[in-house]
């Protein structure tokens, strides 16, 4: 058959989109697999803590140095658009409310997916790839339940945390910056952003943002790792997805999210 | 990794993380100041409540004490029922004037409270008897143009003068 007939290219959408049908359903399917296997994670709490450990402490670096950058560069540029309209008490406000609300949970999604996820999967990837998987299901070991599940719920664990740690660097960072740095009134800092940042509406849908965040990237994470290619070229490819997919989900879904959240109330 | 240094710094991060939660709830999210205290209801009646919003500032002499909570339409008075939760340990007479301000010309749209001299004091769920609607800057300017303009005929300099008095 000729490259260039009707046929050829309509065989190719055909076999796109059953693969990708397949690869979604794959991936439910994976999803409810590991849901079911995460009682496991919680019954062998040492495995878990390992994993809050790789995820979340070792990317305490860079959450922390990104929040309190943000947060600088956030009062800087915020302080010079607001002063126009004399307003700029209200840098406290700006800073507090972009955070919490937005750049709190998705930059810190983002550094978390690139940082935590990529390496969940390679190592499962790596894992597949020298066989460690299928010779732990040969000792009648579960590698959902071992290897999976944990790394699951480390990632869940980490993100709401790190998330809170980067809004919480970042208003510091603007405190240096627009108190110490420009002169802007303590008092007037904190008592407007306190009087505008509301506990339930904001800082309550931050968290459940970076919750959600959190379960997406980590089981794009597992399931790319469990679902590689198991050669050198298909973990470097899976890692590159995971990558890719988590940071385009995480975007994906703060907007949905923010549609439900933050839209009409008040308006 | 040696288990214990693994407990400790996982303990480190997850404290770590809590204070930060605690930190954006308290000092951020003010929840302390605000707190779950249910406070107590009081309902006004306004015949325009201009760019009022909800959990929009309820003050008195410029202290918050409390939020507007719910804005209805009377479907038979066309008046806006303002509820409003007041914080326990604030009470107002019964002859308070309600009013709808604005805080500086683009500011935020706030309700303001003055307490008058009665001895009896507003309970949970009573009325405002006297209110003040908000100040539609679009409807003083077009009666300022309507003012001027009726006034061009007769004697202009007096009519501008009262019109900038409106």
């Amino acid at each position: 058959m000729r490259p260039d007939s009707v046929a050829w290219a309509l065989r190719r959408v055909g076999r796109a989109t059953l693969g990708s049908v397949e690869r979604l359903g794959f991936a439910a399917r994976f999803s409810v697999a590991v849901l079911v296997h995460s009682p496991a994670a919680l019954r062998r709490l040492s495995l878990t803590l390992r994993e809050i450990y790789f995820s979340g402490v070792l990317s305490l670096v860079i959450i922390l140095v990104s929040g309190l950058f943000v947060g600088m560069v956030l009062a800087l540029q915020g302080y010079d658009v607001l002063t126009r309209y004399g307003a700029n008490e209200s840098l406290g406000v700006l800073v507090a409310l972009s955070l919490v609300r937005e750049l709190g949970p998705v930059v810190a999604g983002l550094l978390f997916a690139s940082r935590a996820g990529s390496a969940i999967t390679a190592e499962i990837g790596l894992m597949k790839t020298t066989e460690q998987l299928s010779a732990m299901e040969m000792m009648a070991v579960d590698p959902l339940a071992r290897v999976v599940a944990p790394r699951f719920f480390g990632g869940i664990v980490s993100m709401p945390l790190l998330a809170a740690l980067f809004s919480t660097l970042g208003i510091f960072g603007a405190y240096l910056v627009g108190v110490k740095l420009i002169g802007i009134d303590a008092g007037s800092f904190w008592g407007n952003m306190q009087s505008a940042v509301d506990f339930r509406y904001d800082i309550v849908n931050g968290i459940i943002k970076s919750i959600v965040f959190g379960v997406a990237v980590s089981l794009i994470a597992v399931f790319e790792g469990y679902n590689a290619r198991p050669t050198a070229a298909g973990v470097s490819t899976a890692t590159t997805r995971t990558v890719v997919a988590s940071s385009l989900s995480i975007l994906a879904l703060d907007f949905v999210l923010t549609v439900f959240m933050f839209r009409g109330v008040g308006a | 990794m040696n288990r214990s240094t693994l407990d400790l710094w996982v303990g480190v991060f997850v404290t770590l993380g809590i204070a930060a939660i605690l930190f954006l709830s308290l000092k951020v999210g003010n929840l302390l100041t605000v707190s779950h205290d249910a406070g107590y209801r009081l309902i006004a009646e306004f015949d325009n409540i201009g760019g009022l919003k909800l959990r929009a500032p309820v003050k008195a002499a410029g202290v918050v004490v409390g939020r507007v909570e719910a804005i209805q339409l009377d479907p038979k008075t066309y008046q806006a029922v303002v509820t409003m939760r007041i914080d326990h340990g604030y009470e107002f007479t019964k002859d308070t004037i309600a009013s709808i301000l604005t805080s500086g010309l683009l500011g935020e749209v706030y309700i303001g409270l003055d307490s008058g001299g009665d001895t009896k004091m507003l309970a949970n769920g009573d009325r405002i008897a006297k209110t003040q609607s908000a100040i539609v800057l679009e409807k003083l300017i077009s009666q300022f143009m309507f003012d001027r303009a009726a006034g061009n005929g007769g004697a202009p300099a007096a009519a501008a003068g009262s019109g900038g008095a409106k």
